[in-house]
């Protein structure tokens, strides 16, 4: 189990870190999303990996599992979520209005009716 | 207990959503709620600082759970001064915004209402989880902030911003979850008792952590080798916004101080000032970068932050001696160029509206309008940025170069500082001449500016009014900061404070 853990943290990373490299505004979303599954499959792990353990005090139980990991993912998976739908309307915005995805926005020149209505407020 | 202290974090947060739903049609609401919000918010900052000054630090348990196992906020002197200091940025700021600029998009106030929420809380809480929490709350403001108004070079520039925070809130929680695997706590007091204990086969782990967390406070203090992303930000970002952003610099050099001396400072065993050999070559690199990118910028907007890269790099540089002497002398220079930074951006937009076609570009172009008032305001501010007397940059210098005396790294300390502030006054000298003298030769003319902006210029002077009332108070001033850094050093009484008599005993897991 501990391998299986520990790799899918370091596959989920490594292919985050590659896709947040690219150039292009979805791939670059992609591999937030993925970073941010890493980290929280690696934050449940920070309590030590427990099979079959209850988290919360119950009468029959002989050992039990962190507790407080749980709670740090359930937060980090809200935050995520919520991220990933701000960079995802961020990012069809910035398309929208500047006519290109790339990250910097370099590759295509801006479109001229689109540069008109924003002058003065770049 | 009183419960003054979770003030500052709860007005802001009812404020904001009776924003985004009562006030959502009318902007002159909005606009009273919101000046009514932030000067509650400094009243409260400084009803606590008269209650901090005497050296007491105020606990308050939240829900009554007692810590390390419930959520703590503290306030001592340099949470409460940091608080004032928010509070008063965002006062002058928010005069700026409601001359018309926070028109330019919807919900203006409300997120900044939970701006001042988050960066009050990342100041009071006692907790690393709640730290990061506060973190995603001022960062989640932010971006819709940093995009108010929107436009091309805007939504992009946010989009690069958004990215950098989130890889940045991925390191965070992976530095929260390496920390909490070895010392299994959260808490900051807690966790300064329990790091000396720790196993030497938990040292790399820990050190780790700690590093990766420093690493994620240099994303927030823009220091080198992650500082690429504030000059386009702030030099993309509604000028208002960019002002309010001068405070979130200084939160990532807050949580520098305070967790590398609390928990990881004299008496933290393996990983005794574990941030000090990293912090100060990157501090001075980013000194000597953001002086230089004074010198190169090619608009006013960058210019500023350039100026604020530099004047982290500065304050950094003060912060990574971890000295009493030298950390009272980093607080000086904090408030001072908190307030620096944030009017050149004020006087960067104004003039950039009055030049159609150059706006804040360095290139000399016909005179416009009011432009011997802004001048002036850009001469006085240039002066406090720089660091030149009389003004409280001066004393804000000479007092780092002073407790930088005592360093082993003195010398190239000394050099750098004194030369990059020669740069730094080439690089205003050259703007301001650009822009004012060269320009009211020039023939031709703008278009008459109908505006006349008179609560801009207001909170510009306001804001300059703060230097200028650093420097007339800075004798009485440089005693409370002293006695605020010998209270930081003291790490016993912030551990007793917040743990009181629930101090475990230390120990490995």
């Amino acid at each position: 189990m501990e391998f299986l853990l520990s790799s899918a943290v370091g596959l989920l990373t490594a292919a985050g870190v590659y896709l947040v490299l690219r150039a292009r505004t979805w791939p670059v979303v992609l591999g937030l999303a993925l970073l941010s599954y890493a980290t929280n499959v690696f934050l449940f792990a920070t309590g030590r990996l427990v099979l079959n353990r209850p988290p919360v005090i119950s009468p029959e139980a002989l050992a039990y599992t962190d507790p407080l990991p749980q709670a740090l993912v359930l937060t980090a998976i809200v935050i995520s979520f919520a991220m990933t739908a701000v960079i995802v309307v961020m990012a069809l915005r910035s398309f929208l209005e500047s006519g290109s995805d790339h990250v910097d926005g370099e590759d295509q020149p801006v479109p001229a009716e689109n540069r008109e209505s924003t002058e003065g407020r770049a | 207990m009183t419960h003054w202290i979770i003030a500052p974090v709860v007005l802001p947060a009812i404020m904001a959503p009776i924003l985004l739903m009562g006030a959502r049609h009318d902007m002159v609401l909005a606009r009273i709620f919101s000046i009514a919000s932030t000067v509650a918010l400094l009243g409260i900052a400084l009803a606590l600082t008269t209650m901090v000054s005497d050296g007491t630090i105020l606990t308050y348990a939240l829900g009554n759970w007692v810590a390390p196992f419930g959520i703590v906020l503290v306030a001592d002197r340099l949470s409460v001064m940091m608080l004032v200091l928010t509070a008063v940025l965002a006062l002058a700021v928010l005069f700026f915004a409601i001359d018309g600029s926070d028109r330019d998009g919807r919900h203006f106030h409300a997120l900044y209402q939970f701006q001042l929420m988050g960066i009050n809380g990342a100041f009071l809480t006692g907790d690393f989880f709640n730290l990061f929490v506060f973190f995603e709350v001022l960062l989640i403001a932010s971006y819709g902030l940093m995009v108010h108004g929107g436009g091309p070079a805007r939504m992009k520039a946010g989009v690069q911003y958004v990215v950098i925070n989130l890889v940045g809130s991925t390191l965070f929680l992976i530095a929260v979850g390496m920390i909490y695997s070895v010392a299994g706590t959260l808490n900051m007091a807690d966790l300064a008792v329990k790091v000396p204990h720790i196993a030497a086969g938990d040292q790399a782990l820990l050190q780790a952590g700690a590093l990766l967390l420093l690493l994620v406070f240099c994303i927030k203090a823009a220091l080198i080798p992650v500082h690429f992303w504030l000059p386009g930000t702030y030099a993309n970002a509604p000028a208002a916004v960019a002002a309010l952003f001068a405070i979130m610099t200084k939160v990532g050099a807050y949580c520098v101080i305070r967790l590398y001396i609390l928990a990881f400072g004299a008496d933290a065993g393996a990983a005794t000032w574990l941030a000090a050999p990293w912090l100060l070559p990157a501090a001075l690199l980013t000194l000597v970068l953001g002086m230089t990118g004074v010198l190169a910028a090619r608009r006013l907007g960058q210019l500023a932050g350039f100026a604020v890269i530099g004047s982290m790099g500065l304050l950094l540089t003060s912060i990574a001696l971890f000295t009493p002497i030298a950390l009272s002398a980093a607080l000086y220079y904090l408030l001072h160029s908190t307030l620096a930074g944030a009017v050149l951006f004020l006087i960067a937009d104004l003039v950039a509206r009055r030049r159609p076609g150059h706006e804040d570009g360095l290139s000399v172009a016909p005179g416009f309008t009011q432009l011997k008032l802004l001048a002036g305001a850009f001469f006085i501010a240039a002066i406090a940025a720089t660091g030149m007397p009389p003004l409280s940059g001066f004393i804000g210098k000479l007092l780092m170069l002073d407790a930088a005396l005592d360093s082993v790294h003195a010398a190239v300390i000394w050099t750098l500082i004194l030369g990059t502030s020669l740069i730094a006054i080439i690089g205003f000298g050259r703007a301001g001449s650009t822009l004012f003298w060269k320009s009211t030769g020039e023939p031709g003319s703008f278009p008459e500016h109908a505006e006349k902006n008179s609560l801009s210029l207001i909170a510009i002077g306001l804001l300059l009014a703060g230097c200028v009332g650093l420097t007339l108070f800075a004798g009485p001033l440089t005693t409370y900061l002293d006695a605020t850094a010998e209270q930081i050093f003291a790490t016993d009484q912030y551990i007793e404070a917040v743990l009181g008599n629930t101090v475990l005993p230390g120990g490995s897991l």
